[in-house]
């Protein structure tokens, strides 16, 4: 007894009571990130086909889900057997009493396609423009060989549309604006020199569509004669298929190929069947994108505040309370100042925006719609306290020595506060830059009012002058989550992405974190030890 | 503003008559007036201090001081913690303006301007009176940048210029031969009586009249602190320098003048050598021998 009330004199239970608490924290996230990666990193790899014999015929799918008996429903398994465009639904629950064993066809196929989700089922033949090439096992071989060609062709289309085809209707939109104008001043010489431009631009139009649709038929040229399980014929364009997958035969090598191709046309590719194919580039980007334009503007801001307030200010019951409503700032609920954003920012200031300097476009809005810098500038007033508190913090830890010093040389309080007091409070700076980026990229409930688009047709940074589009809505891995897992048509088919999402959006704020550390720990090394 | 004050100069101090040698008052009753040596008064005047009082507050940190420093000499300030010597100091370049709820009156003289009148230039003043500080505070850039900064403030943005000036001030702190291949690198690398010298080269840069030091050797081993002492006598040739310390034998050795405070009074005011040998008060005396203080 007397060793235990020693023991708890000297601290040592409570150095093992805070020991396993840290513990239990740490295991919680780990196994929060351990769940999320296991959900989603296995999604990729390609699973068997199993067929087996049920009353009504054969199915052949990959088994995804397996439902234990309860007291009136039987055992049950879930298949995923594609072919939504025959079928109606890409999942199936199959009773497992009765069911024959399971077998594992060589020649199934599961084949991604750019529409109606996988095909799952057999190759019978390839043809080439309604003549058939090959059939049987070799029609699969060739089908192989003349892929790569196809995806080839359908890049090509897809380049040609995002980029020259885009940039032509920009440039005819953009003439129909001044034509406009120039209606309005009734200037008729202006007026024909304009529809001649318009008239070529519609003839440069018109030979790419033509081009594209060479290109169309070109690669519509292979076709694939598909047979389902139970029977069902089906033909499918070559240049419409992503990707063969003929699980049961490939061995582990292979597998990984398709397993690193999966991902990285998912971290790597737009999306596709209103998001649950393809990849999510464009929301990591939007995420980063947005990311980086509120570190833009929440630093600027909260340090500007931050020095009037410290240095600047009379000490006094108003500085007092302006402090505390900065704080209490912090823990007003984000969706609010996704109101504050819609009302002032985008309807406010947008429209203004938009009746001063794009009046020509009306009723179409540039400004006066969500885009990214409002969802960034409303992100930025979300994490501003953040920012304010760790800024007071780092400038009040700045040595009185150091200013004395600069004073005394004859420096102006300015000059004091902006070559040595400011440089010296920069890693406190960051540390709240950290904080509020940890904060902001997390932020979905803003966005969805400020900016945030289930698809964005066009990327806020591009190729296209002036690069990059501050007016443009974009995607967000976090509101990604949320429409794939919840708002999607298909969320059977979307639950890996939802881990995938998750994972990649906490890999997102763990790389810029780190971005942001590594700065920090720089000029740490710079200033020398002793700073805060 | 311009730093040369046109107008004329001031009246002569009223400084009063030292009490006849001989006399000396024994008693700790604070003396009414501060014992002054003659040789103090009659040596050319950079600095004088006229009735200076203090106040932080209601308390009052200095009162009635008189003093003069002579042009080229070096003025050591001794007294017990608290005396108001460091506050005295602090006068001289108006830092003291820094604090909330300070009052001054009096008027001290820089040359022949009033630092206190109204509307003096502040920022101008400091320029004339560099400052050197208890604890070494070289800011965290480079050597190069350190010892540049005064002349960065002021504008000064050629290279060149640039380059000269710290080259000559760090050569006047005795720096250049340790520093000269590693400029760039950061002043905190530097070692505690480098780091000083380093802050005494900053101060040179803009070439100041007169060299405030508080307590400069206070943080720095006795090597680093001899190197810092042979400078100030160095120094002496161009700047008038005050120092304030708690060293008896580095006010003995490196001052021409030494200047003894109590309780936010002057007591006593003269040639270093005599107030070491003979001191003109008994307070004076029985501080310098250790018996209070």
């Amino acid at each position: 007894m007397s060793r235990l009330a020693e023991r708890f004199r000297q601290g040592g239970i409570f150095v093992w009571f805070s020991g396993t608490l840290l513990a239990f924290c740490l295991a919680m996230i780990l196994s929060l990130v351990g769940f999320i990666v296991a959900k989603g990193m296995g999604y990729f790899w390609p699973s068997p086909l199993v067929q087996v014999q049920t009353p009504d015929g054969p199915v052949l799918g990959e088994i995804t889900g397996h439902e234990p008996a309860r007291s009136e429903e039987t055992e049950k398994i879930q298949f995923r057997v594609g072919n939504r465009d025959i079928y109606g639904q890409d999942f199936r629950w199959i009773p497992s009493a009765g069911l024959g064993a399971p077998e594992y066809p060589k020649d199934a196929l599961l084949i991604e396609r750019l529409e109606y989700g996988p095909f799952i089922g057999r190759i019978v033949s390839l043809s080439h423009d309604g003549q058939q090439v090959s059939s049987g096992p070799t029609a699969l071989a060739e089908a192989f060989s003349h892929l790569p060609e196809a995806n080839r062709l359908r890049r090509r289309i897809q380049s040609i549309e995002k980029g020259q085809v885009g940039d032509l209707n920009r440039r005819i939109e953009k003439l129909r604006l001044t034509r406009k104008k120039l209606e309005a001043r009734g200037n008729q010489a202006g007026l024909q020199t304009l529809d001649a431009q318009v008239a070529e631009l519609q003839i440069a139009y018109d030979q790419l569509q033509t081009g594209l649709e060479q290109i169309r038929t070109e690669a519509k040229a292979w076709t694939l004669n598909l047979q389902t399980a139970d029977g069902q014929v089906k033909d499918w364009p070559l240049g419409a298929v992503v990707r063969m997958v003929p699980a049961n035969t490939m061995g582990p090598l292979d597998k990984l190929g398709v397993y690193l191709s999966r991902l990285w046309e998912f971290v790597a590719d737009d999306p596709r069947e209103s998001n649950t194919e393809g990849g999510i580039f464009p929301a990591i980007f939007g995420t980063v994108m947005m990311v980086l334009v509120m570190s833009v503007l929440v630093v600027p801001l909260g340090v500007i505040t931050a020095l009037y307030l410290r240095e600047y200010a009379k000490q006094g019951w108003l500085v007092r309370a302006v402090r505390v409503a900065v704080n209490n700032l912090a823990g007003v609920p984000s969706i609010v100042f996704g109101v504050f954003g819609l009302g002032f920012f985008v309807y406010g200031l947008g429209g203004s925006i938009d009746k001063l300097f794009f009046a020509d476009s009306l009723p179409t809005p540039t400004y006066g719609t969500g885009g990214i810098l409002w969802a960034s500038l409303t992100l930025a007033l979300l994490t501003v306290p953040v920012v304010v508190v760790a800024t007071e913090e780092a400038l009040g830890a700045v040595a009185r020595s150091q200013r004395e010093a600069s004073l005394a040389m004859g420096a102006t309080k300015w000059q004091t506060l902006w070559n040595v007091v400011l440089p010296s409070a920069t890693p406190g700076i960051l540390t709240g830059l950290i904080l509020a980026i940890a904060r902001g990229a997390g932020e979905v409930a803003p966005l969805m009012l400020t900016g945030v688009v289930k698809l964005a047709p066009a990327m806020p940074l591009d190729g296209t002058f002036p690069f990059f589009h501050l007016d443009r809505k974009f995607m967000h891995l976090g509101f990604h989550i949320y429409d794939v897992g919840f708002q999607s048509p298909n969320s059977e088919a979307a639950k890996p992405m939802v881990f995938m999402a998750s994972f990649l959006l906490l890999l997102v704020v763990v790389v810029l974190n780190l971005f942001a550390l590594n700065l920090r720990r720089k000029l740490r090394e710079r200033l020398g030890g002793s700073t805060f | 503003m311009e730093i040369d004050d046109p107008r004329p100069l001031p009246e002569p101090a009223l400084l009063q008559t030292p009490p006849p040698t001989g006399v000396r008052p024994t008693s700790f009753a604070q003396p009414d007036l501060p014992l002054t040596d003659p040789s103090v008064l009659s040596a050319p005047t950079m600095l004088q201090v006229e009735r200076l009082n203090l106040f932080y507050g209601d308390k009052q940190a200095l009162s009635d001081v008189n003093l003069k420093v002579a042009r080229n000499s070096v003025m050591a300030f001794i007294g017990p913690s608290g005396c108001g010597k460091s506050t005295l100091l602090r006068c001289l370049n108006r830092m003291n303006d820094l604090i909330d709820d300070v009052r001054i009156e009096g008027r001290v003289l820089l040359g022949n301007t009033d630092i206190y009148a109204p509307g003096t230039d502040v920022i101008a003043l400091r320029k004339r009176a560099g400052m050197v500080f208890q604890k070494s505070n070289p800011f965290p850039k480079s050597i190069f940048e350190n010892v540049a900064y005064g002349l960065r403030i002021q504008g000064q943005g050629d290279r060149v210029v640039l380059e000269e000036a710290v080259e000559r001030s760090l050569k006047g702190a005795g720096l250049w031969e340790e520093v000269k291949d590693r400029l760039k690198d950061s002043a905190q690398g530097l070692s505690g009586g480098q780091q000083q010298r380093l802050c005494i080269a900053r101060a040179l840069a803009v070439r100041p009249e007169i060299i405030l030091m508080d307590e400069p050797c206070s943080a720095l081993d006795p090597i680093a602190t001899a190197r810092v002492e042979e400078l100030i006598l160095e120094l002496k040739r161009e700047f008038t320098i005050v120092i304030v310390t708690h060293n008896m034998q580095q006010a003995a050795r490196v001052s021409d003048h030494t200047a003894f405070f109590w309780m936010g009074k002057l007591i006593e005011t003269g040639l270093t050598e005599k107030m070491f040998t003979n001191p003109g008060h008994r307070m004076t005396e029985d501080y310098i021998t250790g018996r209070f203080g």
